[in-house]
């Protein structure tokens, strides 16, 4: 159910100021979502003024310098630095994206920095996804073939069958779609949410795959699928500009032309 | 530690409302809206029926300040929730659900709304 207003163990207090160094030129301030579960304190929000001077372009870069010259208790996730992992998504000035590739440069006046809405805060900027990876292994995503394959090559498919998955195979998990959809935030339990649903489609419309019908036996339903209300967060927030809105109203024709 | 112990990470306080997000929950906010607003046509309805004097006490109340701002709330109600229910149709097509145009039809539709009940209320004075 819908609960707007967050649990009192989860109200965000006013947190520590770390202000720049002397002779800085270009500062820049950067309030971060901060949550220490060895204290059992409510989660606060610090200010960290950083010297973008001395400093990559991403807002990667600036937590980066934060947690190695400012504050080393500072958590987050990170890998690859190149939008390719998923691994820095967070919420950057009120959308979810990823840190590694969106610029300092593109924010507006202070830099809000909070982990993913609407998840269980582990640490700091760090989510719990345990649920959201459920889901994801909950749709089976992998080839379910009940032929066999030729006797001498691959299970070989026509350039236009690939170009159908070639875009919701390009998701990377990074749940930036998943937790900007309100649906998500009131019914996370039972909606699967739009990674989960474009990843669906990617084996929904794979040539190769042979299990469609139970695939989309398994979508119909009130709330895995259809709780989707096309509010189109998912769509706007995908740092990597992928569809699942599209792919989800997809799916939902392939089930309404199935009936006839 | 169990997520029970866990904090709610924010949400709906820090999130920066793209169009269709707004959009979306206008159309669930004006569909109550109508129900209400269905009531007093069946009151409306109810009042002319029971005769000159019952439909004097409707009217009286109808043309008060309120009254007239909560008619001209329901008229944009109703064209909103009728212009973005054609959008949702197109969308149940797999059409315009590409950033750019849910983007463009969102302000089309906001237009349509304000055009439409201000032509009503021309056609209704």
């Amino acid at each position: 159910m819908a609960e707007f207003r967050l649990p009192r163990n989860s109200r965000i207090k006013k947190g520590k100021h770390f202000g720049a160094a002397n002779g800085a030129a270009n500062v820049r301030r950067f309030a971060v979502y901060r949550y220490d579960p060895g204290t059992g304190d409510n989660p606060r929000l610090d200010t960290y003024e950083v010297d973008l001077d001395s400093c990559g372009p991403m807002v990667l870069d600036a937590l980066i310098k934060i947690k190695n010259e400012i504050d080393p208790t500072l958590t987050f996730r990170r890998s690859c630095r190149e939008g390719i992992c998923g691994s820095c998504a967070m919420n950057i000035d009120g959308g979810n994206t990823l840190a590694c590739t969106r610029s300092i440069e593109s924010v507006k006046g202070d830099v809000k920095i909070y982990p993913l809405p609407h998840l269980p805060v582990v640490k700091d900027l760090v989510g719990d996804l345990t649920n959201f990876y459920a889901q994801y292994a909950s749709i089976k995503p992998w080839l379910q073939s009940r032929t066999p394959p030729p006797p001498d090559q691959e299970r070989l498919q026509s350039k236009e069958d690939q170009e159908l998955i070639d875009e919701p195979a390009a998701c990377i998990l990074c749940a930036c779609c998943s937790t900007s959809c309100p649906s998500y935030w009131w019914n996370s339990d039972r909606y699967l949410g739009p990674a989960a649903l474009l990843a669906a489609y990617r084996w929904l419309v794979d040539s190769r795959d042979d299990a469609t019908g139970e695939r989309l036996d398994e979508l119909e339903d009130p709330f895995r699928l259809y709780r989707c209300h096309t509010i189109m967060n998912c769509t706007q927030t995908c740092p990597k500009d992928l569809n699942p809105a599209k792919a989800i109203a997809e799916t939902k024709k392939m089930l309404a032309e199935r009936k006839y | 530690m169990s997520n029970y112990d866990r904090p709610l990470s924010p949400h709906i306080s820090i999130y920066r409302w793209p169009i269709t997000m707004a959009l979306s929950i206008l159309h669930r906010i004006s569909g109550i809206g109508l129900s209400v607003g269905f009531i007093v046509l069946v009151a409306w309805l109810f009042d002319a029926a029971s005769g000159p004097d019952a439909y004097a006490v409707f009217m009286s109340v109808m043309d008060t300040l309120i009254g007239k701002l909560l008619l001209v709330a329901w008229s944009f109600a109703f064209f909103y929730h009728l212009s973005n229910g054609a959008r949702h149709l197109l969308w149940d097509t797999g059409r315009g659900l590409e950033k750019s145009q849910a983007n463009l039809s969102s302000w089309l539709v906001l237009i349509a709304t304000v055009a439409l009940t201000a032509a009503f209320w021309w056609l209704a004075s």
